[in-house]
C-alpha cells in the first residue's frame, strides 16, 4: 500500500518507482544555491571585476605638505582671474623642489622623472569628471563657500597616495560612482555622480537647470 | 535518487530563477546599466576636447547684424562654446541658434584653409593652395592691367554693407582705385533710412523701443524669430508676457501666415500679402477720423499733415481697406482705437528677419501711423538715430585714371536721376552684367554671398559667367567664394579685430568692438590688411590713399580716444538723435504689383524665414540645419507650406511631392499642408539650396530666391520683392 505522499510511478518499462515527498526540494535548493552565488557575484566578484587599478606615478604625502604650506590653497590655488588651477603643475614643485629635499626615493623620483627633464607629473585624478561636465571650483569654494572637504574628503591628510581605481568599461575613478557598489553613502565626499550635484544644489536653492553643468 | 530529466530540469529552472533574483537583487544590473551608458559617451571616435587650462574670451559675434555680445570659452587654446555676455546691453546674457552654432563656423570644413587659386571648372570645387604673395600679386596685376587700360570703373566691389571700417577701407579702395562700383548690401534697415531721409530731410537709421513699448503692432515683423537684433528682440517680447496676463503688454501680428510671432501674439491677422500698407492707412484713417491721434505731436513736430490727412480720408476708408486686405472694417475700426488709445503704442515694419527692403510706401505709411500717435523719440516708441558713417579719414588722392573712371555712371543705377534716393541696388547688377558682358572685368566680394543671396539666381548665376575674374575675401567657402577664382581668405570673426556699428533696430545704439577671443586657425590675413597690400603694390596715388601700418593699428587710430574705454569694455552706448520735424508722406501710391499672370499662376508665393536657418551672408551651420523639423527639410527636399483647402484645390498632397513654378524658375518641392496659411498663399523658407559651404548644407533644398525676381520700388529703388506667383502641381 502507498501512503498519501508516496505515488506508484509506472515506468516505461513497467516498473512501479516510488517517489518520496522531499522531490519538490529539488528546485528550491537550486534557487536557493543559485540566489546565494549570483548574489555573491553582484555584490562581491562583480565589483572586483568591474574596477582596475593603478599606482600614482609617485607617492604623494599631502599631510606633510598640509603642514609645510598651510592649507589646500597653497598649491590649489585661484589664478587672478578667478580661473581655478586644480592640480599644481611642476612650475609650482620647482618652487622647492628644484633639488631632493631628503633621501626619500619618491622625492628623488620626482626630480630626476619630472623636474629636471621638464615633464608634467600624470597624475590619476581620483575626482575627474566626465568631459560633459562643467564645474567651476570658483562658484563653489568662492562664491558658495563650501570647503574643500565636502567633496574631497580628508585627502588632505593622506600620508600616502591611495591606488587610482577606475572602472574598466567607463574608465573613471572609482570615486565619482563612490566605493559602495549600491551607491550608498554616508558623507558628502562618498560619491560624486550627478544625483549627488543635484541633491546638493536641491538643498541650497540652487537651480538644477541642464544647462547649470552640462554647458 | 538518480537525477533524470525531470530533476534536470527543475534544477535548471530553479538555477535560473535563483541566478535572476540574486542578480536583480544585488547592484550589478543597475550599476551595469549605468556604466554601459557612460561607456557608450566614451567611444573612441567621440571626440573630445582635450583637457586644460579653461579661459574665456569676449567679443563681438557677427554672424548675423544682431551683434550681440558673446564670451567665447576655451580650454587650452581651443574654442569650445560660445555663450552671451551677462550684462551686454544688446542680449545680456541670450545667445541665439545660429550664436550659439559660431563654433562651427570657426572649425567647420567649409573654412578656407588659406589663399587658393581655383583649379576646374568654377563652382567644382577645385582649388590649388597658394601663398599669399601669390595670390596678392596676381590681383595686382589684374587690377594694374585694367587701370592700364583705363578701364578702372570695370572693377566692381558687393559688400554686405558699408558700415564700419572694413567695408569703409573697400569703399576707399574703390575711389582710389577708380571705379565707382562699391556697391553694399541692402535690407529693410536701409528702407527705414530712405523714409527718414523724406520725412526728416536727411538719413537717419530707426529704433525700435520694444522693451518699453505697450502695445506692438507687427507688420509681418518676426519678432521672435530673428527680427532685427534676434536675441535682443526675444528678451524684450520675454518681457512682456512676464506679467503672466496680467497688464502686459498687448502683441498683435499682421502676416498671411501663422509664423511663430502669430502664433504668440495676442492678435493674430492673416492679411492679403502685399496689402500691409492699406491696412496701415486704414488704421490711420480711423484714427484721424475719431481724432485720436497726438494733437500735440502732429501740431507742433511735424509738416504737410494736411494733405496726408486728405490722402489717408480719401483712399483709406476701413470699407476699401476691408476689400483689398480680407479684414472685416469692424476689425480696423476695432484695432485702430486700440493701437490709438494704448499706453505707448509702436507699430513695427520689416518682414520676417527684416533682411527684404519692401515697399517704401508700406514703410511710410507705417512710420506715418507712428507719428500719428506721437511716439517719436518717446519712451517705447520709434527713435531716430544718425546715421553717421564718417571715419575721420584723410581725403583720398584721385590721379587722372581715378577721376576719369569715377565721372562714369554707377552699374547699379543707384544715386542717378532715375533711383536718386538709392545708395546701393545689388540687385539690380546681374541683369546689367548680363544684358552688356563686359561692364564688370573683376569682381571683388567682401563678406557678402551674392550669389546665394541676391533676387533671381538664374540670373545671378548667368551673370556671375560674364565675369571674367572674381576675387573673395570670405572666411568660407560659401556659394559666392565656391564660383570665385581666386579667395583670400579673412579671419573668422572670432580670431579678428574689428569695429561693430550698432545693429539699426536698437533704440540706444551699441556701438562695440569685436576683440580676437582665439588666433587664427588658418592661412588667413584681415581682408583689410590685403586690400591695403593690393593697393600698395598698385602704386600711385592708390597707394597714397593707405597711409596705414595695419588694420589693427587703423582701427585704434580710427577709434582715437574711445579705443581704450572700447578695449576694455567691448561697447559704447551712444545716444540717439533728437528728430527733425517729421513730414507726413502724401504721395499715393498703388501696392507693388507681383510678378506673373494670375490667369497662368494663380498662387502667391512668399518667402518665409525662420530662426533656425541662417539666410544671409553666413551659411546654416550643421548644428541648426539638424534642428529644422520634418515639415521644413526632409533628408535633400524642402517643404513648402500650403493650405490644405489649396492642396484641394491644386490636387497636392501632404508630404508629396509637387513642383513648384515661378515665372523665374521651378523645382521639385514636397508639400506641407497647413492651416498655418492663408489659402492661394504658398510659403518657402529662405536659407536652403545652397550651391557653396560643404555636405551639412550644400544640396539640401532649393534657394528661394531662385524663384523670385526682382521688382523695383518705384521710390526707393531698392528691390520691393515680397513674393511672386506661383503654380504648383503634383508629380
Amino acid at each position: 500500500m502507498s501512503t498519501p505522499n508516496e505515488k506508484d510511478q509506472v515506468t516505461a518499462g513497467g516498473e512501479q518507482e516510488r517517489v518520496s515527498n522531499w522531490r519538490f526540494l529539488i528546485p528550491v535548493i537550486a534557487f536557493g544555491v543559485s540566489f546565494v552565488i549570483f548574489l555573491g557575484i553582484g555584490w562581491i566578484a562583480f565589483p572586483k571585476f568591474l574596477y582596475s587599478e593603478k599606482e600614482q606615478p609617485l607617492d604623494f604625502n599631502h599631510q606633510l605638505h598640509v603642514d609645510e604650506m598651510g592649507d589646500c590653497e597653497a598649491c590649489h590655488y585661484f589664478r587672478d582671474d578667478g580661473s581655478y588651477a586644480g592640480i599644481p603643475t611642476i612650475d609650482n614643485c620647482i618652487m622647492c623642489h628644484e633639488f631632493p629635499m631628503g633621501e626619500d626615493p619618491e622625492e628623488l623620483k620626482l626630480v630626476d622623472e619630472y623636474i629636471t627633464p621638464g615633464k608634467e607629473i600624470p597624475w590619476l585624478v581620483y575626482s575627474r569628471q566626465p568631459d560633459c561636465v562643467f564645474f567651476s571650483h570658483a562658484a563653489h569654494v568662492r562664491m558658495a563657500g563650501m570647503d574643500c572637504m565636502t567633496c574631497h574628503g580628508s585627502i588632505g591628510e593622506s600620508e600616502h597616495s591611495k591606488p587610482y581605481q577606475y572602472n574598466i568599461l567607463t574608465g573613471y575613478s572609482r570615486d565619482i560612482w563612490g566605493h559602495s557598489i549600491a551607491g550608498f553613502k554616508k558623507n558628502p565626499w562618498d560619491s560624486m555622480k550627478m544625483d549627488d550635484c543635484a541633491e546638493c544644489h536641491e538643498e541650497n536653492g540652487v537651480s538644477q537647470g541642464c544647462f547649470v553643468c552640462h554647458k | 535518487m538518480k537525477l533524470d530529466r525531470r530533476a534536470f530540469i527543475e534544477i535548471l529552472v530553479g538555477a535560473g530563477l535563483g541566478a535572476g533574483a540574486g542578480i536583480t537583487f544585488s547592484p550589478l544590473p543597475w550599476k551595469l546599466t549605468d556604466d554601459i551608458s557612460i561607456w557608450t559617451q566614451n567611444w573612441p571616435w567621440v571626440p573630445v576636447p582635450e583637457d586644460g587650462r579653461v579661459s574665456h574670451a569676449s567679443t563681438i559675434c557677427q554672424a548675423c547684424p544682431g551683434n550681440c555680445g558673446i564670451t567665447v570659452r576655451k580650454v587650452k587654446d581651443r574654442a569650445v562654446k560660445i555663450e552671451g555676455t551677462d550684462g551686454y546691453p544688446v542680449n545680456d546674457g541670450g545667445i541665439c541658434p545660429l550664436g550659439a552654432a559660431g563654433l562651427q563656423l570657426l572649425y567647420g570644413p567649409w573654412r578656407v584653409p588659406g589663399p587658393v587659386r581655383r583649379v576646374g571648372k568654377r563652382g567644382a570645387g577645385k582649388w590649388e593652395q597658394i601663398s599669399w604673395d601669390q595670390a596678392i600679386s596676381e590681383v595686382v596685376s589684374r587690377l594694374s592691367a585694367l587701370r592700364n587700360q583705363n578701364k578702372p570703373e570695370t572693377v566692381t566691389c558687393l559688400a554686405s554693407s558699408d558700415r564700419g571700417t572694413v567695408a569703409q577701407l573697400f569703399a576707399r579702395f574703390m575711389t582710389a582705385y577708380g571705379s565707382p562700383n562699391f556697391i553694399g548690401g541692402v535690407s529693410a534697415d536701409d528702407t527705414s533710412r530712405i523714409a527718414m531721409s523724406l520725412a526728416q530731410g536727411e538719413r537717419a537709421s530707426v529704433g525700435f523701443d520694444l522693451e518699453n513699448a505697450g502695445f506692438i503692432l507687427s507688420f509681418g515683423s518676426g519678432i521672435i524669430e530673428g527680427w532685427g537684433s534676434p536675441v535682443r528682440s526675444i528678451q524684450a517680447y520675454g518681457k512682456w508676457r512676464s506679467h503672466n496676463g496680467n497688464g502686459g503688454p498687448t502683441l498683435v501680428q499682421i502676416e498671411p501666415r501663422m509664423s511663430n510671432t502669430a502664433a504668440k501674439a495676442d492678435k493674430w491677422y492673416p492679411v492679403k500679402p502685399g496689402t500691409e500698407a492699406a491696412l496701415a492707412l486704414g488704421l490711420a484713417h480711423v484714427i484721424i477720423k475719431e481724432s485720436l491721434y497726438d494733437t500735440g505731436f502732429v501740431q507742433s513736430a511735424s509738416s504737410d499733415f494736411s494733405e496726408w490727412r486728405e490722402m489717408v480720408l480719401d483712399r483709406y476708408a476701413p470699407e476699401d481697406v476691408s476689400r483689398t486686405t480680407g479684414v472685416s472694417a469692424k476689425e480696423i475700426t476695432k484695432l485702430a482705437r486700440s493701437f490709438a488709445k494704448a499706453e505707448r503704442p509702436l507699430a513695427v515694419w520689416g518682414r520676417g528677419k527684416g533682411t527684404a527692403p519692401g515697399s517704401l510706401y508700406e514703410c511710410m505709411a507705417i512710420l506715418s501711423l507712428n507719428a500719428l500717435v506721437g511716439n517719436m523719440n518717446q519712451s517705447g516708441g520709434i527713435w531716430v538715430k544718425s546715421d553717421d558713417n564718417d571715419m575721420g579719414w584723410p581725403r583720398i588722392p584721385q590721379d587722372v585714371v581715378a577721376e576719369n573712371g569715377l565721372s562714369k555712371a554707377r552699374l547699379d543705377g543707384a544715386g542717378t536721376d532715375a533711383y536718386p534716393l538709392a545708395k546701393y541696388r545689388p540687385d539690380a547688377l546681374p541683369k546689367v552684367i548680363n544684358e552688356k558682358p563686359d561692364v564688370v572685368q573683376a569682381l571683388l566680394v567682401h563678406d557678402a554671398d551674392p550669389y546665394y543671396t541676391l533676387l533671381d539666381s538664374n540670373e545671378v548665376a548667368k551673370a556671375f559667367e560674364q565675369i571674367p575674374f572674381i576675387v573673395s575675401f570670405s572666411s568660407y567657402f560659401n556659394d559666392t567664394a565656391a564660383h570665385a577664382d581666386l579667395i583670400l581668405p579673412n579671419h573668422n570673426y572670432l580670431e579678428r579685430w574689428e569695429d561693430v556699428p550698432s545693429p539699426a533696430s536698437l533704440a540706444r545704439p551699441v556701438f562695440g568692438l569685436a576683440k580676437p577671443a582665439i588666433s587664427p586657425q588658418f592661412a588667413t590675413r584681415y581682408a583689410a590688411d590685403t586690400v591695403m597690400t593690393i593697393a600698395k603694390k598698385l602704386g600711385g596715388a592708390v597707394s597714397d590713399a593707405f597711409p596705414w601700418k595695419d588694420y589693427p593699428s587703423l582701427l585704434k587710430q580710427t577709434l582715437g580716444e574711445n579705443w581704450g574705454a572700447l578695449k576694455k569694455s567691448g561697447y559704447m552706448e551712444q545716444r540717439p538723435e533728437r528728430p527733425g520735424r517729421f513730414a507726413f508722406y502724401s504721395k499715393f501710391q498703388e501696392p507693388i504689383e507681383l510678378q506673373g499672370s494670375s490667369y497662368v499662376y494663380p498662387l502667391t508665393m512668399i518667402p518665409v524665414e525662420l530662426i533656425r536657418l541662417a539666410d544671409r551672408t553666413v551659411g546654416n551651420p550643421p548644428f541648426c540645419t539638424k534642428s529644422l523639423e520634418e515639415t521644413e527639410l526632409k533628408g535633400g527636399d524642402l517643404f513648402v507650406q500650403v493650405n490644405p483647402k489649396t492642396c484641394f484645390d491644386y490636387g497636392l498632397a501632404d508630404g508629396k511631392h509637387a513642383l513648384l513654378e515661378t515665372p523665374k524658375g521651378k523645382a521639385k518641392v514636397l508639400v506641407h499642408a497647413s492651416e498655418g496659411i492663408m489659402p492661394g498663399v504658398v510659403g518657402i523658407p529662405k536659407g536652403l539650396g545652397h550651391t557653396g559651404y560643404d555636405d551639412y548644407l550644400a544640396g539640401k533644398g532649393v534657394n528661394a530666391n531662385m524663384f523670385l525676381g526682382v521688382v523695383d520700388d518705384p521710390i526707393s529703388g531698392l528691390p520691393a520683392t515680397w513674393g511672386i506667383r506661383a503654380r504648383m502641381v503634383s508629380v
